[in-house]
């Protein structure tokens, strides 16, 4: 009688505890407010998978940093007792116990990883690869993939001629299995602009995407390494030079967001961020049709393009007298006049 | 009471003299806690520097615009930082400076094994002191410390060469350190002190070691082929000749993750010396905290691809790393949670050690949770390279390491000089750094999620109001410097005498004089306690004389 006296409160108290930590952890996991907008099928996979970790991980905090300030506060030395407290070396079960809980959340964190990078695209990467090479054989429109001129390109294929380039990055979800992508752009990283090279030959220096239509990144890196990052996507992949990675997405809604280097590539690599503009297909092919270049010859590259308000070159423009070329040189942002 | 009893007929043999003198601490010495103190004073050093270059760099983000520094300059401060913080700081500190300090004592031993190669790793470290400062006398290396290639060979070659030789020196002081504590711990521990009576720092030294020597040799190998690529024509990382930029990364990050461990599991160490000690309290689960820092040394051997999930890796890579990085957290939590019981049912005394132990417990949490969203690919690759990523690992070297080492430092100030500090201004530096610290990097979580990539001068202006937040916050820890200094610098001069043993604590360094003598004791000690066997003599003492006693008299007659 005496000890159920006792143990009961303890028992109240543990399930209040429980429940308590259970709602805010729901409450905080559903809506931090922590992640800006979702615009690519990505993105909900990424935000479920975060809200996941932050339930957990939020329950973990407050058990953990509670158990800390009621032991900071419940075990102080109190006043005048220089006494050791008692000798307790270790608890087996209990140890048992918390190796197990961590080991059964990274089991079901691990799995639900897989799950996650697999619904996004991650493993197709070599399938879809070996599809974009033959470039003739179906009817979607291909960027001239990252030019002749290109310091990779002639390596790539000088390395693995009848091989097809391995790429890296993410490709195509399970559900867009063997399809081809709508829409390849090729995309060239270089200090410190991002070039985009569509079907029909022109380049722009941001980027434009029809929404709700599966698009393909062949992006590369002229000079040193950069990362391509479209964070409302919650997509980033570098640009490597002598390689070809990809990302494919389908935008789920118009606007324009932003287009972030996220690797240190130089000095100026804070200035390195263009936009992308996600249009109703009927306004995207009418701009497509607006900066139709005057001759389409692959590889050349010779268009210029109209930025619209927040471009490469205005970010860049502050910065351009220091490097030595005037802010008229960047604004059609023309590409690789280097050898 | 005590680990060790000692006896009272001293004095040894006389080929040096008395004690060191303060000139003693200038030069070549193989004294392990001259060695110790010369680490600890060039790392603090070192520390200081790299952190005015991190309010630098604060300075310069309070606004979007690059206005306060040129932008070479912010790369070049960006890059210093890290590398002064974790291979002249952090590194040299935890390894070199307590480690250095005490091992020995801890074993019972009168030195390390190898006193001289001992000194001759601490003296590489001012000449590559002496190559970074050529490095920044000329630009400094701009690349970050990852020195990522292609950027490192085109960008300010004569910086990144002398950065690059640098880092291979204090590795390699760094590998002969790992060498010689492996081989100390193994034959100098005193016959009588069972392996598992051996204190948990010694545990962490001898997992650290063991991942210092694995893994430093393969950083070595990325720097000499970038040397090669940058001053001799060689081209192992120039695409444009065939080379290839991501191995290079498989080399680093190879060793820097281990690193990161190199900087972790001594502070574990400490904390489980700190945490016990302070809460009266046996370590809670003695064995499960030694295997868990070696189950990391092992596990942490093949994570080092988290690094890497948005670079040129395949598909199956980034899931093998996503799961291996995961397992990670399970010794870490088993450690958390030791430190956690231990502190349950303790006899807690805020004592400015304390204070530092349990601010570390709290943030590193944190740190440990962000941590493992970082190690799961589909994550990443949003947060890879952003200011999330600066927060994390801010929590945990930061909120971890540097507050571990502020921990030991009080803990043992009065083993080290002789003097107690002051524990007003000890409880004040620990106050300001706790809320400089989350002010400071809990806001650059939300930077990194909502878009702001890391090691820009630049940024997108609606990122200002968290970042000047930031800047505050970094000014605060900047203040929080000055009570530490104050402190130190006066407490170790003119603070008042610490007895031999102030904490009552059980390990073998507090059972000499307070600075220990020069061969540490006066005759090799004797174990008879486990390090942590708080509170089992408890009855002893009421009705016999208190152990504490019987040493205060072996002190007083030692002296
Ligand atoms: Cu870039
Ligand atoms: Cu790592």
């Amino acid at each position: 009688m005496a000890k159920e006296k006792e143990t009961v409160p303890v028992a109240l108290v543990t399930l209040t505890i429980g429940i308590l930590v259970a709602i805010i952890s729901f409450w905080y996991g559903r809506d931090n407010g922590l992640l800006p907008e979702q615009v690519s099928q990505q993105a909900p996979l990424v935000d479920n998978f975060f809200r996941v970790m932050v339930t957990v991980g939020t329950a973990l905090f407050l058990l953990v940093e509670g158990a800390i300030v009621f032991a900071l506060f419940k075990f102080r030395r109190r006043p005048d007792d220089d006494t050791d407290a008692p000798p307790i070396k270790g608890n087996f079960s209990l140890e048992v116990f918390w190796t197990a809980i961590p080991a059964v959340i990274v089991i079901g964190l691990g799995i639900y990883s897989v799950d996650v990078y697999n619904r996004m695209g991650g493993f197709d990467t070599v399938g879809s690869t070996a599809v974009a090479h033959h470039h003739g054989g179906h009817a979607t429109q291909l960027a001239s993939l990252p030019g002749s001129s290109d310091v990779g390109a002639p390596l790539l294929s000088a390395a693995a001629p009848q091989q097809v380039a391995f790429k890296y990055g993410l490709g195509a979800t399970p559900a867009e299995g063997q399809a081809s992508p709508f829409l390849e752009i090729a995309v060239k990283g270089l200090q410190y602009a991002w070039l985009f090279t569509y079907p029909n030959g022109m380049v722009t220096g941001e980027l434009h995407v029809p929404v709700g239509e599966d698009v393909r990144l062949n992006i590369t890196a002229q000079d040193v390494l950069h990362s391509f990052w479209l964070p409302e996507f919650r997509i980033k992949q570098d640009a490597i030079p002598g390689e070809t990675t990809e990302l494919r997405f389908t935008p789920t809604k118009t606007g324009t967001y932003p287009v972030v280097c996220a690797e240190l590539c130089g000095a100026y690599h804070g200035s390195m961020r263009s936009q992308i503009i996600i249009q109703e297909p009927d306004e995207y092919e009418q701009w497509v049709a607006e900066n139709q270049p005057v001759a389409v010859t692959t590889g050349t590259d010779t268009v210029a393009l109209h930025p619209s308000e927040r471009s490469d070159a205005d970010f860049l423009a502050p910065y351009a007298a220091e490097w030595g070329i005037d802010a008229a040189a960047i604004a059609p942002l023309q590409p690789e006049r280097h050898a | 009471m005590t680990q060790a009893q000692i006896s009272m007929d001293a004095v040894s043999h006389t080929e040096h003299p008395e004690a060191w003198k303060w000139y003693h601490y200038f030069w070549y010495n193989t004294d392990h806690k001259v060695i110790g103190i010369q680490y600890l004073v060039f790392s603090f050093i070192a520390y200081l520097i790299a952190g005015v270059m991190a309010l630098f760099m604060r300075a310069e983000l309070y606004t979007p615009n690059s206005d306060v520094l040129d932008p070479n300059l912010y790369n070049a401060l960006l890059t210093n930082h890290g590398t002064m913080m974790i291979f002249f700081w952090v590194v040299p500190a935890a390894i070199g400076g307590f480690g250095n300090y005490l091992v020995p004592l801890m074993i019972g031993a009168k030195d390390m094994a190898f006193p001289n190669l001992n000194a001759i790793a601490f003296w590489l470290n001012p000449p590559a002191a002496l190559m970074l400062t050529i490095s920044l006398w000329f630009g400094g290396a701009q690349s970050g410390w990852t020195a990522y290639p292609p950027l490192s060979l085109v960008t300010n070659n004569l910086g990144q060469s002398f950065w690059a030789l640098a880092i291979l020196l204090v590795g390699t002081s760094s590998i002969l350190g790992a060498l010689n504590f492996l081989i100390t711990i193994y034959k100098l521990k005193i016959p009588n002190m069972r392996w598992d009576q051996l204190p948990l720092f010694c545990w962490a030294m001898v997992a650290t070691s063991a991942l210092a020597l694995f893994s430093t040799p393969v950083l070595a190998a990325g720097l000499i082929l970038l040397l090669f690529d940058i001053n001799f024509g060689t081209g192992f990382f120039r695409p444009e000749m065939g080379g290839n930029v991501v191995i290079y990364q498989h080399l680093f990050w190879f060793y820097s993750h281990p690193a990161v461990y190199l900087m972790i599991l001594p502070i574990f160490g400490i904390m489980s010396e700190v945490i016990s000690t302070h809460a009266r309290k046996p370590i809670f689960g003695y064995k499960a905290i030694a295997y868990s820092s070696l189950a990391i040394c092992f596990v942490g051997l093949f994570v080092w691809v988290h690094h890497m999930f948005t670079s040129g890796t395949p598909p199956w890579m980034r899931m093998f790393f996503t799961i291996s990085t995961l397992i990670v957290a399970v010794p870490t939590g088993v450690k958390i949670f030791g430190w956690v019981a231990t502190l349950w049912g303790g006899k807690i005394r805020f004592t400015t050690p304390m204070l530092f132990a349990v601010g570390l417990l709290a943030m590193f949490v944190l740190g440990g949770l962000s941590g493992v969203t970082l190690g799961t690919a589909p994550f990443d690759i949003h947060v890879h390279d952003t200011y999330y990523v600066v927060a994390h690992f801010h929590y945990v070297l930061f909120g971890g390491s540097v507050f571990g080492l502020y921990a030991a430092i009080y803990h043992w100030f009065p083993k080290m000089t002789g003097r107690m500090y002051n524990e007003p201004l000890g409880k004040a530096h620990f106050i300001l750094t706790f809320i400089g610290t989350n002010l400071t990097f809990l806001p650059m979580h939300e930077l990194g999620l909502q878009g702001m990539p890391r090691r820009i001068a630049m940024y997108d202006p609606q990122f200002e109001a968290i970042n000047q937040l930031c800047t505050y916050g970094s000014m605060l820890l900047g203040v929080s410097i000055l009570p530490f200094l104050i402190n130190a610098i006066w407490s170790w001069g003119w603070g008042p005498k610490a007895e031999r043993n102030p904490w009552r604590s059980l390990t073998l360094e507090w059972q000499t004089a307070s600075p220990p003598i020069i061969e540490n004791f006066p005759e090799d000690p004797i174990v008879w306690a486990g390090p942590y066997d708080y509170g089992i003599d408890t009855e002893a003492d009421e009705d016999d004389t208190t152990v504490e006693d019987m040493l205060a008299e072996v002190g007083a007659e030692a002296r």
